[in-house]
């Protein structure tokens, strides 16, 4: 379990993201449980929001 | 190592079979004996031939069985209930993998399978199968009523919202997509080829006898209302249940997923499946055949207050035969995990 005081919340899912220790800002991640692309925003604290996408069509 | 001796009556079926495949390979079990009385002194890989070279094991008839540490009964429905003193005669523990012992009332039994159970004094003294759900009870059970497919599935999906009391009572729909495997390898003249084939059959739109045990286990003593419906499609393995549930308040999907994970964030055999890109964005029942988990994935109605949970496992494992090994892992001290590793395939 990740140590929430030194993590990113998951904008999306709410999952706490550790960021590694050579994490910069500007880096793109990518939430390991709801696979939302993530820009790192903040290193301290540690804050990250939704990377812009591309539109896509996918599906029926 | 001591190994747990065991034995399967009706090892003949698809579930019976599922059973045997992951128990010759489980490290802690000896597989004594395995039944048929159509197959009585016939090798085993006759009638599973996946199991070839991987056992020589010939079936016997009930009959012959000669006592053993734990009993898996997978016999059809209506059949435990009526021997079941001679199966406790020939083992301390037993697993039941047909809907026998599931229900605990009595009167509920005889509403949805339409007939008196043999042995209504009995039903209390099995755990019902789900080891999501009843983990402390099975490790000191001696008897456990293994759960059913269309339940399992269900009943996983929709657990953490009743628990919460999230949920409207009285609106929940659930529409399940089956495969053939889930009817049994009897024939009839609906599984004949050219007649199954293709189809997307309404076989049980209404008054599922499996919708009892979601009744059963999801109700939390209060009065709701499950709208269950069937359908079998064109594929062997699998079930996919799709969920229509009505939440009372305005929660966001951040806050669900909080609610499933808190549920199940350290449950090894469940996996939230939700993702907003990719080409498996909910959970997809042909990547779990031969395994033991149950995805879960969900989408709340931006419209309404709609959610839609999807949960989708193999009908023979997480819905039968791997959660029978579960269970029996649990009664024994096992890990939980011991001989359903197996991660599925892809592609498939």
């Amino acid at each position: 379990m990740a140590d929430s005081s030194s993590a990113a919340e998951c904008p999306v899912c709410g999952a706490q993201i550790q960021l590694a220790a050579d994490a910069v800002k500007g880096e793109l991640i990518e939430c390991s449980d709801c696979g939302t692309e993530l820009e790192i925003i903040s290193i301290d604290p540690p804050q990250v929001h939704e990377a812009p996408q591309e539109e896509e069509d996918w599906g029926e | 190592m001591t190994k747990v001796k065991v034995s399967i009556v009706g090892a003949s079926g698809y579930t019976g079979g599922e059973l045997l495949r992951l128990l010759l390979f489980h490290p802690n079990v000896e597989v004594k004996q395995v039944t048929s009385e159509s197959y009585t002194g016939k090798f085993v890989h006759k009638i599973h031939p996946n199991l070839r070279k991987s056992t020589m094991m010939k079936f016997v008839s009930a009959s012959e069985l000669e006592t053993c540490d734990l009993l898996f009964l997978s016999l059809p429905h209506n059949n435990s209930q009526n021997q079941i003193d001679e199966y406790k005669k020939l083992a301390p523990k037993i697993i039941d993998l047909s809907a026998d012992f599931r229900l605990k009332n009595a009167h509920e039994y005889e509403k949805w399978y339409g007939h008196k159970h043999a042995r209504p004094e009995l039903l209390n003294e099995f755990v019902y199968g789900i080891p999501e759900l009843h983990r402390e009870e099975m490790k000191k059970a001696n008897y456990i009523s293994s759960a059913g497919c269309n339940a399992t599935a269900s009943i996983l999906g929709l657990y953490p919202l009743f628990k919460n009391n999230l949920v409207e009572e009285d609106r929940t729909v659930i529409e399940v997509k089956v495969g053939s495997s889930e009817g049994g390898n009897k024939v009839n003249e609906g599984s004949h080829h050219p007649e199954r084939s293709g189809v997307v059959r309404s076989y049980q739109p209404t008054q599922h006898r499996h919708t009892a045990e979601m009744l059963q286990e999801i109700s939390f003593g209060k009065k709701i209302q499950i709208h269950f419906s069937a359908t079998a499609i064109d594929m062997v393995r699998g079930l996919l249940a799709t969920c229509h549930v009505f939440l009372k308040e305005n929660l966001q999907e951040k806050d669900i997923w909080k609610v499933y994970r808190d549920a199940y964030g350290n449950e090894p055999f469940i996996r939230i499946v939700k993702e907003n890109e990719g080409i498996f964005r909910y959970p997809e029942p042909k990547l779990l055949i031969g395994t033991n988990y149950c995805d879960i994935g969900f989408k709340k109605d931006d419209f309404s207050n709609r959610l839609v949970v999807i949960s989708a496992i193999d009908n023979l494992m997480k819905g039968a035969a791997g959660q029978a090994v579960q269970a029996f892992n649990l009664m024994y001290g096992f890990d939980e995990r011991t001989g359903l590793e197996f991660p599925g395939l892809h592609p498939i």
